[in-house]
C-alpha cells in the first residue's frame, strides 16, 4: 500500500463532522487529528488510501480522493 | 338477467362488498365473531389474484392492510372487541399518514374478551375515540345483510375519496344472521378509486394542499418516491415540530372530514315527518325499532324511526332538527349509553332524551322499546 | 476512491440525527453500498423501520420510505411484499424495536421466509428514550431502569432469527465496515427472509454506563469479540468466552412465501373454472 502514499485529497465535510474521533483512532499512519470538535487533516503526506477514515466515519463527513 | 342471488350471513355479504369494491388485500387474525370475513377473503381473494394473508397477530393485521394500501391495493381487515383494541395503535398511524383502508368490527360484548358470542354496540365511542390524538372519523353501521353488503363498498369509496381509515361496525346478530342478498351487477354500485398523482416526480409532496384538504396519494412502486411516518409531518412528508406546520396539519385533517359531511353521512327515516317521538337506533337494534314503531302507529301512537347510517360524522342538522318537533328521542342501543352522549350533546335542551341500555349479551326486544316511548309520552 | 453516497440520500437530510460515534451512521453506509453493488431501482424498493434511532434511516434515503410505528416494520413490509411481490424490501431498526415490541412480527416473518432483507442495528439498548435496557443488554449492565445492574438474561438476536426459521442468518459489526456491505448483498440477493445483524455501539446511552470511556474504547471492543465463523472451529470453549461469531451463520433454501402465495392462486383459479 505504501506505493499510493502521498496521491491522496482527504476531504472533511465539516458541516457532517460530529468530532467522534473514530477516524482519527484507525487511521494506521496518523494523518488526522482533532481540532476542537472537527477532525483536520494533519499529515496527508502520510496517507495511504486504505480508506480506513472513510469507511468507518459515522456521519459522511470523510470523503478520500485520488489527488 | 336475473339477478345473481345468495342467502347469506352478514358477515359473508361483507366480504362480498368488499370484493365487489375492488378489495385485493386482505391481512386479518381470527376472533369471534368475525372469523367469516377472513375465510371468505381467503376464498375469495385468490381466485382474482389478490392476496389474503392471515398474520400473527392483530397488530400485524393491521400493519398489513396499510403496507399493502401503500403499494396502491383497496386493503381491508376484520376483527372484534378485543382485536379493535389492539388495532388502535395502527388506526391512528392510518389516521396520521393517511392511509386508505377498511376495518370491519363485527362488535361483541366486552370489555376485553366479554363475551365472544353475544352481540353488543359498546364499541361506537372507540369507533369515534379509540386511538389517541385528534384524528377524523368514519364508520358505517349497517343494520342488514344487503346493507353489510353496499356499506362496506361505500366504506372503500370513502376511505379512497378521503384518504383514511373507515371502519364498518356492526353487532354480531347482524354479522351472524343470514338474509337473502342480491348481488348488484357490476356497474351498478358505484366504486371509487384512488386519486393518483398527475405532479412530475420531483414536485410530488405526499399531503400536497394545492389540491385541497385530500392530496393525491402514490403507490409505492410506482415512479413516485416518498416519505411516510406516523410523526407530525409537513406537506413533503417529512416530520416536522414547527408549531404553524404541525397545527395545520391537523386542522386539515379534521376539516377534510368536517367540509365533506352532505356526502359522507346516511340516515334512513321511517314515519319520522309527524313522529312525536323517534326511536334513534343503529345496527339490530333499528330492527326492532322499527317494528316497534309500526305496532306503536297501530296503538294509535306517533312515533318515527331514525337510523343514522353514518355513526361516525354522526348527523347532528338532522336530529337537531328532528329534536325541535318531537317530544322525546329514545336511544335503544346494547351498551350503557354510548350514542345516547352524542345525541344529549346536539339535540341539548330541545326534547327528552332517554336510553335503553342492555348489556346482557341479548337483543333489545321492541317491547321495551314500546314501554319506554309510552313512559316518555 | 471515495464513495458517493450521496446519490442514495435525499438532499438537505444530512447531517443525520445520530450521536457523534454513533455505529448507525456506519452501518447506514454499509447498506447503502450493498443496495448500489445489487443495484436495487430506487422506485422499486421499500425501505421500512419501526421506531427508534436506527428506524430514522429510511427518512434519509432517497427510496420508498416508511417509518412505521414501534417494532412494527416488518409486518408493514409483510404486506407490502404480499401486494406487490415485485418490490425488494428492506426493513432496518434497532434491537428493542426488532425483538422486543417488534418481536412476534419478526420471528413470524422469520417463520413465513418471505423475501426481505431486514438489518438490525444491535446497539443493547435503548437510545431515543435515553438508554432503557433492552433485550439484547447484557446480563449485569448498567441502563437508566437497571441502575443496579441488568437483571435480564438476553436474546441472541441471530440465533432468533435461525430458530424461527430465517434462511439466511448473518452478523457483523460496525467495526467491520467493508463486512456489513458483503453481508447485506448476499441478504439481498437471497430469496427468503435474510437476517443481518450488525453489533453496534451507542456511546451516549450504553457506553458510558459501562466501563466505556470514548467511541474508540467501543469500536475496539467490537473488533475483539468478534470472531469469523471459520476461525471459531479452531478455538476452545475456554477461546470463545465473550466472543461473538461473525460471517455468515446460517443458509439453506426453503420455499418463499410469496412464491408459495402465487400456488395458492394457482389453485384456487384452477377450483374456480
Amino acid at each position: 500500500m505504501s506505493q499510493n502514499k502521498g496521491k491522496a485529497k482527504i476531504e472533511v465535510i465539516e458541516k457532517y463532522c460530529k468530532g467522534c474521533n473514530i477516524c482519527v483512532a484507525f487511521c494506521p499512519t496518523n494523518v488526522l487529528e482533532m481540532d476542537g470538535f472537527v477532525v483536520k487533516v494533519a499529515r496527508l503526506e502520510e496517507c495511504i488510501k486504505c480508506m480506513q477514515c472513510e469507511l468507518r466515519c459515522p456521519d459522511f463527513a470523510i470523503k478520500v480522493h485520488d489527488a | 338477467m336475473a339477478k345473481k342471488v345468495a342467502l347469506l350471513q352478514g358477515n359473508e355479504a361483507c366480504a362480498h362488498g368488499a370484493v365487489y369494491a375492488g378489495c385485493t388485500f386482505f391481512g386479518g387474525y381470527p376472533i369471534t365473531p368475525s372469523t367469516e370475513v377472513a375465510e371468505v377473503m381467503s376464498v375469495e381473494l385468490p381466485k382474482i389474484g389478490g392476496a389474503f394473508i392471515q398474520m400473527e397477530d392483530e397488530i400485524a393485521a393491521m400493519a398489513s392492510i396499510l403496507g399493502g394500501a401503500l403499494t396502491g391495493a383497496k386493503a381491508m381487515t376484520a376483527t372484534s372487541g378485543p382485536g379493535m383494541s389492539l388495532k388502535q395503535e395502527l388506526l391512528g398511524y392510518a389516521c396520521i399518514a393517511e392511509i386508505p383502508c377498511v376495518i370491519i368490527n363485527v362488535m361483541r360484548g366486552g370489555p376485553s374478551t366479554g363475551m365472544p358470542t353475544g352481540p353488543s354496540q359498546s364499541d361506537v365511542l372507540q369507533a369515534r375515540w379509540g386511538t389517541h390524538g385528534d384524528h377524523p372519523a368514519i364508520a358505517l353501521a349497517p343494520s342488514s345483510c344487503q346493507e353489510i353488503f353496499s356499506e362496506t363498498v361505500r366504506a372503500f369509496n370513502l376511505a379512497e375519496k378521503y384518504r383514511m381509515p373507515v371502519q364498518v361496525v356492526f353487532d354480531e346478530i347482524v354479522g351472524h344472521m343470514r338474509e337473502r342478498i342480491e348481488f348488484p351487477e357490476p356497474g351498478e354500485l358505484e366504486i371509487i378509486d384512488r386519486t393518483e398523482p398527475t405532479v412530475a416526480p420531483e414536485d410530488y409532496k405526499p399531503y400536497d394542499t394545492q389540491f385541497g384538504d385530500v392530496a393525491p396519494l402514490a403507490a409505492f412502486g410506482s415512479e413516485y418516491r416518498y416519505h411516510v411516518t406516523g410523526l407530525n409531518k409537513a406537506e413533503d412528508g417529512f416530520p416536522t415540530t414547527k408549531a404553524e406546520l404541525v397545527d395545520a396539519e391537523q386542522r386539515r385533517q379534521i376539516r377534510k372530514i368536517e367540509d365533506a359531511r352532505a356526502d359522507i353521512e346516511s340516515n334512513e327515516e321511517y314515519q319520522t315527518e309527524d313522529a312525536e317521538v323517534i326511536v334513534l337506533a343503529y345496527g339490530s337494534t333499528a330492527r326492532s325499532g322499527r317494528y316497534a314503531v309500526d305496532r306503536l302507529r297501530e296503538e294509535g301512537v306517533k312515533a318515527g324511526l331514525f337510523r343514522p347510517i353514518t355513526l361516525w360524522p354522526f348527523p347532528e342538522k338532522r336530529v337537531q332538527e328532528l329534536a325541535k318537533q318531537t317530544k322525546g328521542i329514545i336511544v335503544p342501543e346494547m351498551n350503557l349509553g354510548q350514542m345516547v352522549l352524542e345525541v344529549e350533546r346536539v339535540v341539548a335542551r330541545d326534547c327528552a332524551v332517554e336510553l335503553i341500555g342492555r348489556v346482557d349479551g341479548e337483543p333489545i326486544t321492541p317491547t321495551q322499546i314500546m314501554d319506554k316511548v309510552k313512559e316518555v309520552l | 476512491m471515495a464513495y458517493d453516497y450521496e446519490k442514495n440520500i435525499r438532499p438537505g437530510k444530512l447531517p443525520h440525527i445520530w450521536c457523534p460515534g454513533c455505529g448507525h451512521g456506519i452501518a447506514m453506509k454499509g447498506l447503502i453500498r450493498a443496495m448500489d453493488t445489487c443495484g436495487l431501482d430506487k422506485n422499486n424498493t421499500a425501505m421500512v423501520s419501526g421506531i427508534g434511532c436506527a428506524s430514522r434511516l429510511p427518512g434519509y434515503m432517497d427510496y420508498c420510505t416508511l417509518h412505521t410505528a414501534h417494532g412494527r416494520a416488518a409486518a408493514f413490509a409483510t404486506g407490502i411484499k404480499m401486494a406487490k411481490p415485485e418490490m425488494n424490501v428492506i426493513c432496518v431498526g434497532g434491537d428493542g424495536d426488532g425483538v422486543a415490541i417488534g418481536g412476534n412480527h419478526f420471528i413470524h416473518a422469520c417463520r413465513r421466509n418471505i423475501d426481505m432483507t431486514y438489518v438490525v442495528f444491535n446497539n443493547y439498548i435503548y437510545g431515543m428514550t435515553g438508554g432503557q435496557f433492552s433485550p439484547t443488554t447484557p446480563t449485569g449492565d448498567k441502563a437508566s431502569t437497571t441502575p443496579y445492574g441488568n437483571p435480564d438474561p438476553t436474546f441472541d438476536i441471530s440465533k432468533l432469527a435461525i430458530g424461527a426459521g430465517a434462511t439466511f442468518v448473518a452478523r457483523t459489526t460496525a467495526f467491520h465496515a467493508t463486512q456489513i456491505d458483503k453481508l447485506i448483498v448476499q441478504g439481498i440477493k437471497h430469496k427468503g427472509m435474510a437476517v443481518i445483524e450488525v453489533l453496534d455501539d451507542c456511546p451516549t446511552t450504553y457506553g458510558r454506563r459501562n466501563r466505556f470511556r470514548s467511541v474508540v474504547d467501543m469500536m475496539k471492543r467490537l473488533k475483539d469479540i468478534a470472531v469469523p465463523v471459520a476461525a471459531a472451529g479452531k478455538m476452545s470453549p475456554e477461546q470463545l468466552e465473550g466472543k461473538v461469531l461473525t460471517g455468515v451463520l446460517h443458509q439453506e433454501d426453503r420455499p418463499e412465501y410469496c412464491e408459495q402465495y402465487t400456488e395458492v392462486i394457482k389453485r384456487a383459479q384452477a377450483q374456480s373454472e
